[in-house]
């Protein structure tokens, strides 16, 4: 504990905070290494992307600061305080959209709202149906999940996610799972919303063109074990456009770096 | 409206095809009646108030034994999914049980409790309850982990997980698991009635019991018949608009 109130001050005015943190997995197989000795500061407001190969830990990482998971060493702080659990303020957004199938729509953009004390019911519904027109489904609220399409099950996440005005978005692969005219509009959404609301964003992906449309940094995991090999700036004016020149510059470096970090893996 | 026709046509043949039978002569009318006879027995039976009172006798009992057994079963299964020492000692034995013929319990249920409503009742949760709880174990197994992440994301703590999250999430499997459940019921209560005799009631198995002894196959197809229209209808009433409502939400049917 004394330890903890050692630190400098300026790691509490962070946001996020991954400190040295190393966690490992047993399977069958043995133990896998997903995390080692990672750190990490996330600003206030920051957006920022997590690129590797999959495997490499970053959907790892992202369960430790959602608080889904607890680190083997290290530490995991949100505004200096550490994670030992989930919790309303940072919000997760998963590959697949989970979205609850026995609730329409509206129900499951309320469900996370239901759970946050202080607001009446009334209050709680306009809150859904705003954030509902926020991402275009406001004519989808009674709606079943399963008459939805796999872009529109991930607004209807998105949706789930920010109604509650959480202060960290973490974003596992969202759009993965998407067609790419569809990915391209949410990019769009996304950045809107994010510019809007000014939340920190944790973006997870091996989608290297998607990282720099999207964060103000990009960092570089290596697999086995797990590791932040690069860090890449992204200078861009927004919103940005995933097809434009400079976004292809950028992608063009980082996937070369990324190679590059590769290869010793794919020699031995 | 073509699928109520459809029905209506079906049965109709079928009734039909068992005159034709009876007609040809082809076994003894004292093995297979005439569709009119049987008629006249149902007629005959309501008339007399012996029919209705063997069906409400015969329904209490299932009704009670029935909502005991779910009332047992559910959460029986819930924990056997969730805790690894209940599912290796409870669990083993809900489906050690589950296998066991109800009817076997009957003996039993004598011993211990004579020629009583409880040994109904007894014979009746114990046909129900395994199933029930099996359904549900395996309803809560199927719910996809990513489910309790999200709303546990969202702020929700044990409570919330369970009762809003993987209850919900495992409707469809207890569903399946009720029905299962009220269709043994059913036939352990049949068992029960056929071989205990009380005089606390007469039920329909009573019914069917004495047909046999009286060699009146009238009486025992009409009870027959009995039996499945009040399994038929209660499925009707009582589960199909629930399944409508899952098939809607989930989409599992067009």
């Amino acid at each position: 504990m004394s330890e903890r109130d050692a630190r400098p001050v300026e790691s509490a005015a962070m946001k996020l905070s991954v400190e040295r943190v190393s966690k490992a997995f047993r399977n069958d197989r043995g133990q896998v290494v997903a995390l080692e000795d990672v750190s990490l500061q996330v600003a206030e407001g920051e957006f920022v992307c997590l690129v590797g190969p999959s495997g490499c830990g970053k959907s790892t990482l992202l369960n430790l600061i959602a608080g889904l998971e607890r680190p083997d060493a290290g530490r995991v702080l949100a505004d200096g305080h550490a994670i030992t659990s989930p919790g309303r303020d940072r919000m997760v957004m998963f590959q697949e959209s989970a979205l609850f199938p026995w609730l329409d729509v509206l129900d499951n953009v309320l469900f996370g709202l239901s759970l946050k004390p202080g607001l009446s019911n009334a209050d709680r519904r306009e809150v859904a149906r705003a954030y509902l027109k926020l991402v275009g489904l406001e004519r989808f609220t009674l709606a079943n999940v399963h008459e939805l399409s796999g872009g529109m099950k991930q607004r209807v996440a998105l949706a789930r996610c920010l109604a509650p005005n959480p202060r960290v978005l973490l974003m596992d692969e969202p759009f993965a799972a998407l067609d790419a005219m569809t990915r391209e509009q949410l990019y769009g959404d996304i950045q809107t919303i994010w510019q809007a609301r000014k939340k920190t964003i944790l973006f997870v992906t091996h989608n290297v063109r998607e990282a720099v449309c999207l964060g103000d940094r990009v960092l570089l995991f290596s697999a086995s074990p797990g590791r932040i090999r690069e860090e890449f700036s992204i200078e861009l004016p927004r919103p940005r456009d995933i097809n434009s020149v400079d976004v292809a510059r950028y992608a063009t470096e980082i996937t070369r770096a990324l190679r590059a970090h590769l290869q010793p893996q794919a020699a031995s | 409206m073509k699928r109520a026709l459809a029905a209506l046509v079906f049965f109709v043949a079928l009734l039909a095809l068992w005159q034709i039978l009876a007609s040809a002569r082809i076994w003894s009318p004292v093995l297979l009646p005439a569709p009119a006879r049987v008629g006249e027995y149902l007629a005959g039976a309501v008339a007399d108030g012996s029919l209705p009172q063997a069906i409400v006798v015969t329904l209490r009992r299932l009704f009670l034994g029935y909502l005991l057994g779910v009332a047992l079963g559910l959460p029986l299964g819930l924990v056997t999914a969730r805790s690894k020492l209940c599912e290796d000692t409870l669990g083993i034995l809900a489906l050690g049980l589950q296998t066991l013929p109800s009817v076997c319990w009957v003996p039993l249920a004598l011993i211990w409790f004579g020629q009583t409503e409880s040994a109904m009742l007894f014979v009746v949760v114990m046909g129900t309850l395994w199933s029930v709880a099996i359904a549900t174990d395996n309803g809560v197994r199927t719910v996809p982990p990513i489910y309790a992440r999200a709303a546990q994301t969202m702020g929700a703590g044990r409570f919330t997980v369970w009762f809003r999250v993987i209850l919900p999430a495992s409707l469809p499997f207890i569903l399946s698991g009720v029905k299962q459940g009220w269709a043994f019921a059913w036939r352990s209560l049949m068992a029960a009635e056929i071989y205990v005799t009380i005089l606390t009631g007469f039920g329909l198995g009573h019914l069917l019991h004495y047909g046999r002894e009286l060699s009146a196959m009238d009486q025992v197809i009409a009870i027959m018949i009995v039996i499945t229209f009040i399994g038929v209808t209660v499925d009707k009433l009582l589960f199909f608009p629930w399944e409508r409502f899952l098939h809607r939400r989930w989409g599992t049917s067009k």
